[in-house]
């Protein structure tokens, strides 16, 4: 099976055309780099995602701080991990790049903020 | 009335990168302008991640590329930031108004770099017709609201066009719970980066409509819903291809328009379809010593290119000083 | 059974009519309430006129409306100067293309003047190129009348609710009359906040005025709503005509006007539309198509990319004249209704009307001595110069925090509006301008949010755009 991408992994965008055969890609065409084919093996066999949201700060600065996890996480888990990050207080101050909340739904990925907040 | 060497205003990724460049191109007098309480301008509340891959090389939130700036404006003491400032007038000999709290300031500067951003374009603009309630934002206020704020403007929501905050605030109001239940983009294409309609509308099973248009806002105290149209290739509509969509918010994403309402009362030369300073090289304007850089000097679709150019205009602005004597 | 007080006199609506006879009531010692069922006063017609007060053309001969229009031209610069509103004798010229038109130039002109309109001229094409030099050039005469101007029609509204409030007049908000009953002598009156009482009731329910009226058996007229649709323009366009600008009128209107506004931006419009729908305040691609093409008719120059707002107004029209009189059927029962244009500019000709008729059907009206007839003029930043707003920050830090960009309105102007009764977000537009601008609210709304919040102290999340149902966000994460 034949299927179109496009590869996001820099601003060019190119038209990826992969072959597929039993969820593994044999074929990769159309990439203008190497970054091409790697994404499109990662996109079909086991897409992932850099999750981003924010959490609620209580006394802070800040109403809200922002934060990211530390590695992308499977696509299909990301609603699941948006509504715990959702549940998730901060009280005290905290630093960009410090982590809040460790192995997120037992997916060995962590939760960082990503900006001061005093 | 006070004198300085250099008046930035705005520190957003423009103004931030232009002071930074201005510092190290010689300049030791610079004030820093910014009208908000914090540095880090737009970027603060763009907590998504697409920042900096070509100029840091990694992928950053908005946040973490502005923190990388702040922490080196606040390193340069000949860098004096003033917040919650707000520039409202700006004379030709780069004579500068602000108000804060408690003080209206004036200063005459000999160089003046406006990096005021963008402004986002309006359903006004776009003469989008129907009713006025509530529930219609722009994406970027509701980007503030969601991400700043805390506030969830609404639960099921029709995106009007395909920019890139509207694409992203896609994904926002999803992983908060609510339901987005169409982009609506009137051009064959996205505007937005590809990168935005895969992660942000694809992998959510977003219904995107190219070439559609709004025909209709409905609702008396809250949106209740859209009407939608198919337009042909010269963007009249089709007939007989209206169809409606129930919703409670209608998010507009049509593009920005760069905010230099204080240059045109200095008198500089602006283009009137692109609210653009006309000038014959980059970041420059007709009244020399007068430079903007960023979003206000043209509308850029990375920040990274921003910071880029900015850059240059904190070197041409220090160039500009010296050349005074 | 708690009793429930009787007032002497109850009006039904607190747009400018009910406004202006408030306020002229509170001159006298009576017991007065207002009621209003929209969260703030001049939520309904009011708040989509353009502000112009009209000299006094155009009316039919020997008609009320054109009486009263004339007499409010001269009361409403009293009332300016008293309540500190900011009203500018901007002069309108109706302009003709052709020889015929002058002819009907003529005629207007001659009609005006037995009416006792002052200052009329018909100008030629040299004092048209001279004084308004972004007019077509193909208008060839015009019928100068210098005593037209404009205000802000929603300010005018809150000086006057203001002012009558302070002179002890009542009102009650969010109140919808559901029933009237008649008890012979004087008025029950059934609402969605209870009951009241009241010897004298008056009408002025603009677009609901002949279902208010036939609450107590009156029902010999019939409100048709004829909506108008209007485009505001940047305020950098502010300088784009000098004067009002009006084509020569048709039957059902005064066509499609330029027309300057108290506030700077330029307004393009209306569209004269009957409808039957009394709540439908849309907008549609025709009416822009028609506006623009009257607009540039006049102003050739006016471009697309200029409009930064457009809303539709329902002018409350009932046959050809206003309909004010007291009802012999329903004593004590005075009819204040199909006040559409000049409405604005009669309204405080019709408030001493109103008090004539009642004085005349036996209601004591004696002044009080105690009569505040002043109000202090409310600050706005973005009609005052620098060196003013630089004295104002010295006194008060809020001035220099600035919360709108486009407008240039500050927190304490916010603050104002808020202790001067703004209770939703348009209440606070309407009142300061913030939100008015190009950016539409974009950078303003949520420090306005905020601001409100607090000083009512009402949860964000019950923050309205304009009463009730009209909430601006469905949720909030909480800190719990």
């Amino acid at each position: 099976m034949i299927k179109k991408i496009t590869c996001i992994e820099c601003p060019q965008g190119c038209a990826l055309s992969v072959d597929i055969e039993n969820c593994r890609v044999v074929k990769v065409a159309g990439e203008k780099c190497p970054k091409g084919k790697d994404y499109a093996i990662s996109e079909v066999e086991n897409p992932q995602r850099i999750l981003t949201s924010a959490v609620i700060g209580v006394g802070l600065s800040l109403k809200m701080i922002p934060v990211r996890t530390d590695k992308p996480i499977p696509k299909e888990r990301i609603l699941e991990a948006a509504g715990e990050i959702r549940k998730i207080k901060v009280a005290r101050a905290v630093k960009s790049g410090e982590i809040i909340a460790t192995n997120i739904l037992g997916l060995r990925v962590n939760l960082i903020v990503t900006r001061d907040c005093s | 009335m006070c004198e300085k060497d250099l008046v930035i205003v705005g520190a957003g990724p423009a103004g931030m990168a232009a002071a930074i460049s201005a510092y190290e191109s010689g300049v030791r007098d610079i004030l820093l302008l910014e009208r908000d309480q914090y540095l880090g301008g737009i970027l603060n509340q763009c907590i998504h991640t697409g920042f900096g891959l070509t100029y840091f090389k990694e992928n950053l939130t908005g946040p973490e590329y502005a923190h990388r700036f702040i922490k080196k404006i606040n390193a340069i003491k000949e860098i004096e930031v003033s917040l919650k400032s707000f520039a409202v007038h700006l004379t030709n000999e780069n004579v500068l108004t602000y108000i804060k709290p408690g003080a209206l300031e004036k200063i005459k500067a000999k160089a003046v770099i406006m990096a005021t951003g963008a402004r986002e374009r309006t359903r006004e603009m776009v003469h989008i017709p129907g009713t006025r309630p509530a529930g219609i934002f722009s994406a970027g206020l509701a980007q503030k609201l969601i991400n700043i704020e805390g506030l969830l403007p609404g639960r099921e929501v029709v995106i009007i066009g395909s920019g890139d905050i509207g694409l992203i605030m896609a994904r926002r109001f999803i992983l908060e719970g609510a339901k987005v239940k169409a982009v609506i983009e009137i051009q064959k294409q996205s505007r937005g980066l590809t990168r935005n309609v895969v992660q942000c509308v694809e992998d959510f099973g977003v219904p995107f409509y190219l070439s559609h248009r709004i025909a209709k806002i409905h609702g008396k105290n809250r949106v209740e819903k859209v009407d939608v149209v198919r337009v042909d290739e010269h963007l009249h509509e089709v007939a007989d291809s209206m169809f409606s969509i129930e919703c409670d918010t209608v998010l507009i994403s049509v593009g920005l328009i760069p905010e230099n309402e204080l240059i045109e009362m200095a008198g500089a030369v602006i283009d009137k379809k692109t609210n653009t300073p006309v000038a014959q090289e980059i970041n420059k304007t007709s009244i020399p010593g007068l430079f903007v850089c960023g979003n206000s000097f043209k509308i850029y679709d990375l920040v990274d290119s921003v910071s880029k150019d900015s850059i240059h205009a904190g070197y041409q602005a220090a160039e500009y000083i010296r050349g005074l004597g | 059974m708690k009793s429930v007080p009787v007032f002497d006199v109850l009006v039904i609506g607190a747009g400018v009519v009910g406004a202006a006879i408030a306020r002229e009531l509170s001159r006298y010692k009576l017991s007065i309430a207002v009621l209003e069922k929209e969260e703030e006063p001049a939520f309904g017609v009011s708040k989509s006129n353009s502000g112009i007060i009209h000299p006094g053309t155009q009316n039919p001969a020997g008609s009320l409306k054109g009486r009263l229009c004339l007499e409010g031209n001269i009361l409403i610069r009293e009332i300016s100067r008293e309540l500190g509103l900011d009203f500018k004798e901007a002069g309108e010229l109706i302009v003709a293309f052709t020889q015929d038109e002058i002819q009907r130039l003529l005629t207007i002109k001659s009609e005006a003047e037995t009416l006792g309109v002052p200052g009329l001229k018909i100008v030629d094409m040299a004092w048209l190129r001279e004084n308004e030099p972004n007019l077509n050039p193909e208008a060839i005469a015009a019928l100068y009348a210098p005593s037209a101007g404009v205000i802000s029609p929603y300010r005018l509204v809150y000086a006057l609710c203001e002012n009558a409030l302070k002179n002890g007049a009542e009102f009650y908000t969010q109140t919808k009359v559901e029933n009237i009953i008649f008890t012979k002598p004087g008025f029950e009156i059934q609402t969605s906040k209870g009951m009241f009482k009241a010897r004298y009731v008056i009408n002025a329910a603009g677009l609901y005025a002949d279902e208010t009226s036939a609450m107590v058996g009156i029902n010999d007229f019939r409100i048709a709503p004829r909506k108008g649709q209007e485009f505001i323009l940047d305020n950098k366009k502010e300088n784009l005509t000098n004067h009002l600008i009006f084509p020569l009128p048709s039957k059902v209107s005064k066509g499609i006007l330029v027309i300057k506004t108290a506030d700077g931006n330029p307004m393009i419009g209306p569209t004269a539309e009957e409808v039957e729908d009394k709540e439908d305040f849309s907008t549609t691609e025709e009416g822009l198509k028609k506006v623009f093409e009257g607009a540039r008719k006049l102003v050739p120059s006016i471009s697309q990319d200029d409009i930064i707002a457009y809303f539709s107004g329902l002018r409350p029209a009932s046959g050809d004249d206003f309909i004010i009189r007291y009802e012999d059927k329903a004593p004590g029962f005075i009819n204040v209704a199909g006040i559409q244009s000049p409405g604005l500019t009669a309204a405080p000709a019709i408030a001493k009307m109103v008090c004539g008729i009642l004085r005349e059907k036996g209601l004591q009206l004696e002044k009080k001595e105690d009569f505040i007839c002043e109000r202090e003029k409310p600050i706005h930043l973005f009609n005052i110069s620098l060196s003013e707003t630089e004295k104002l920050i010295k006194q008060d830090a809020g001035y220099g925090d600035i919360v709108c960009r486009c407008e240039m309105v500050s927190a304490k102007e916010v603050q104002d509006a808020i202790t001067a009764g703004a209770r939703t977000m348009d209440g606070i537009k309407f009142r300061t301008r913030a939100q008015s601008g190009r950016c539409h609210g974009s950078f303003c709304t949520t420090r306005l949010m905020k601001i409100l919040s607090e000083k009512t102290k009402t949860p964000l999340t019950a923050i309205t755009k304009s009463g009730k149902g009209s909430e601006i966000v469905k949720g909030e994460r909480v800190s719990l």
